[in-house]
């Protein structure tokens, strides 16, 4: 069952319905439980100076996150994530999807590097029991915050080769949205700009973008769907 | 000193009684409306249009709500058209008047310069329900649309409406007073100026006994706390709601001024004058006479109480750092609080609000459908940043100074919580 559109009926307990959506919306007991009850939240940035750090979106568009990454190097030389503390600005969607990544990082000994920028927002979902379809874009930023940190303990430990700006070109400037992410969005249903917009909220904080946006909108809607 | 809040906000037990600080959105119904509603369920439930008795019990009914209502508002019986509610209301009123207009604007106004499109002319901080409909009919080019600024407490300038005013104008749209914000709008100052213009208009021979433009203003929010009176505020469409003075949800009134001229939207059995067809809904609009008459009777009394917690609520909410106050300080409904937590999203604050038993609502987009936070609050010039912290707090009946104390108690460290949690720390510089 797709967590994203078709919740379950463990979801639905506790249901909110907006008034004036086709579709209702609701947190699951997993989303309250981490909205609630943030796990790795960091209070005070003090003794994290040192830590790998990355950054994405702005307060202005909704949603804002900052990450501090511990990683350490096992006996078997795999780059482990041993501590992901963070700061979220944004909606219960955002504080819990959050919240829920750095418990999938860190559990288990933490995850290896490699697998942890594997991860997806739809992988953070699933974990979370689903969102509702219009939360969706407030839990895309954990994974760019992700690779930002990561990015950042590469350049620090001398990895240049390893860093990778992004998945993709990065179209949206301030949310850093790339076309890959349109690309998913579009094979996701989002094949209209309205649509695209509510999925990923590009445009929010970079406006001049949305001509591009609406030119792969059609071109990916083409390349699958034409 | 953080909360710790309740696993689940959404099923707590009796132990946590719930505070309903949500006034604007809908209030509960009276007992006594309840009341004098329940015999026109099962008992007198006949057809307003029936010929036989059960017809009549209810016509009578209908009607004596009509004259009751009229004689609150200082308006004539056959002024009050009933109808599902303040949306419709409002829709009947900035979607008739213009389409009534519209034919006659096109063959008559062919002076170079004009559009030949009937002019409306609204404000910036409008419900959706008048908002909407006129950015419909502007897409449709049905309509030249003027959207009046707001000043940064959402006060509309009435000499800026007069300024706009053309020869095309058939309408003006300003509220009574702010859902979301809580402003109150200077309605009379505005009517005033439009009879002035009227005046002046006729005194040119330009159109001899015309009353154009109209002045709608949507009084849903108001009706608890003002007075009125449509002579003393001199508007010609004014809209009622049933569901936001303790009256039952589905019905609401429109108050049409004698002569005045719009293109229903119900189109079927003829029945309010051929305004707006449909079986009326007898035990609703017994509902909403009853309930306007006990928050007119009420209004004065429970404005003072309300404006003593109301001040209490808002002074204390400012008392936690980088809180700012959105609307007026003074000119707002007395039941109106509504502020911005900077560095925090409202959703959050809303949510963590439920889980201590508090109902309270956001201007934040998260909460909304679009993806833009509150038009009110942006209109007022705020950030989206500080739009997105926005929280509203509207009281009613049931509030109490222990209510307010028990928010003021837990919300210092909600606010706290929530911005431990958030990485934004704006500058108050900003914010001044």
């Amino acid at each position: 069952m797709d967590p994203i559109t078709k919740p379950t009926s463990e979801a639905r307990k506790g249901d909110i319905v907006a008034p004036t959506k086709e579709k209702g919306w609701f947190y699951t007991d997993t989303v309250k439980e981490h909205f609630f009850h943030p796990k790795n939240f960091l209070d005070g940035e003090e003794g994290y100076g040192d830590a790998y750090m990355g950054m994405v979106g702005s307060p202005a568009c909704g949603d804002a996150m900052k990450v501090w990454l511990r990683v350490e190097k096992g006996a078997d030389g795999v780059e482990r994530i041993t501590e992901f503390k963070w700061k979220t600005f944004g909606c219960a969607s955002a504080i819990a999807s959050t919240s829920m990544l750095s418990v999938m990082v860190t559990e288990n000994g933490g995850l290896p590097i490699e697998e942890a920028l594997k991860l997806r927002p739809q992988d953070i979902m699933g974990r979370l029991g689903g969102l509702p379809a219009r939360k969706v874009h407030c839990s895309v930023l954990g994974d760019k915050a992700l690779r930002s940190a990561v990015n950042d303990y590469y350049r620090k430990s001398g990895q240049h080769e390893k860093i990778k700006v992004e998945a993709g070109r990065i179209i949206d400037k301030v949310l850093k949205i790339t076309d890959h992410d349109i690309e998913e969005a579009v094979l996701e249903g989002a094949d209209t700009l309205e649509k695209m917009r509510q999925r990923t909220k590009v445009g929010t904080g970079d406006p001049s973008c949305i001509p591009e946006v609406e030119q792969l909108i059609r071109f990916y809607k083409e390349k699958y769907f034409g | 000193m953080t909360p710790t809040p309740s696993s689940s906000p959404f099923g707590r037990g009796r132990a946590n009684p719930v505070i309903y600080l949500d006034h604007a959105a809908t209030t509960p119904l009276d007992a006594r409306v309840l009341k004098a509603m329940q015999p026109y369920f099962s008992d007198a439930y006949g057809n307003p249009s029936s010929f036989h008795t059960l017809g009549m019990r209810a016509k009578e009914a209908v009607t004596e709500s009509r004259i009751r209502i009229a004689k609150l508002l200082n308006a004539h019986e056959d002024e009050i058209l009933f109808t599902s509610g303040g949306t419709e209301s409002d829709n009947m009123a900035v979607l008739g008047v213009p389409r009534y207009f519209a034919e006659k604007l096109r063959t008559q106004n062919s002076e170079p310069g004009t559009s030949g499109l009937p002019h409306v002319i609204t404000s910036a901080i409008e419900h959706h329900a008048v908002l909407e409909p006129l950015i419909w009919l502007q897409r449709r080019k049905e309509i030249e649309l003027t959207v009046v600024d707001v000043d940064r407490y959402g006060v509309v300038d009435s000499k800026v409406v007069a300024a706009a005013i053309k020869p095309t104008t058939v309408l003006i749209s300003v509220m009574m007073a702010n859902n979301e914000i809580g402003t109150i709008e200077p309605i009379a100052d505005i009517g005033r100026a439009l009879l002035k213009y009227r005046t002046l208009r006729q005194a040119q021979g330009m159109e001899k006994g015309t009353a154009l433009p109209y002045f709608h203003t949507d009084a849903c929010q108001a009706t608890g706390f003002l007075e009125i009176d449509v002579e003393k505020l001199h508007v010609d469409l004014l809209t009622l709601n049933g569901s936001k003075i303790y009256g039952p949800k589905g019905v609401g009134a429109l108050y049409v001024r004698r002569g005045v001229k719009f293109q229903a939207l119900m189109i079927g059995g003829g029945q309010e004058k051929n305004l707006r067809s449909g079986t009326e809904n007898v035990p609703a609009i017994v509902g909403l006479a009853k309930a306007l008459e006990l928050a007119q009777a009420d209004r004065e009394r429970e404005s003072a109480r309300l404006t003593e917690l109301r001040d209490r609520l808002v002074k204390g909410l400012l008392a936690i750092p980088k809180t700012i106050l959105n609307g007026h300080p003074t000119e707002r409904l007395p039941n109106s609080a509504n502020v911005s937590f900077i560095d925090i999203e409202g959703e959050a604050a809303v949510l963590y609000l439920d889980a201590e038993g508090v109902m309270a609502s956001t201007g934040s987009a998260c909460a909304s459908a679009s993806l833009d936070p509150s038009h009110v609050i942006l209109a007022t010039g705020l950030s989206y940043e500080a739009a997105h912290g926005s929280i509203r707090f509207t009281l009613g009946h049931s509030t109490t100074k222990k209510e307010v104390d028990y928010v003021l108690k837990i919300m210092p460290g909600i606010v706290e919580r929530l911005r431990m949690m958030s990485p934004v720390n704006l500058d108050m510089k900003y914010f001044s």
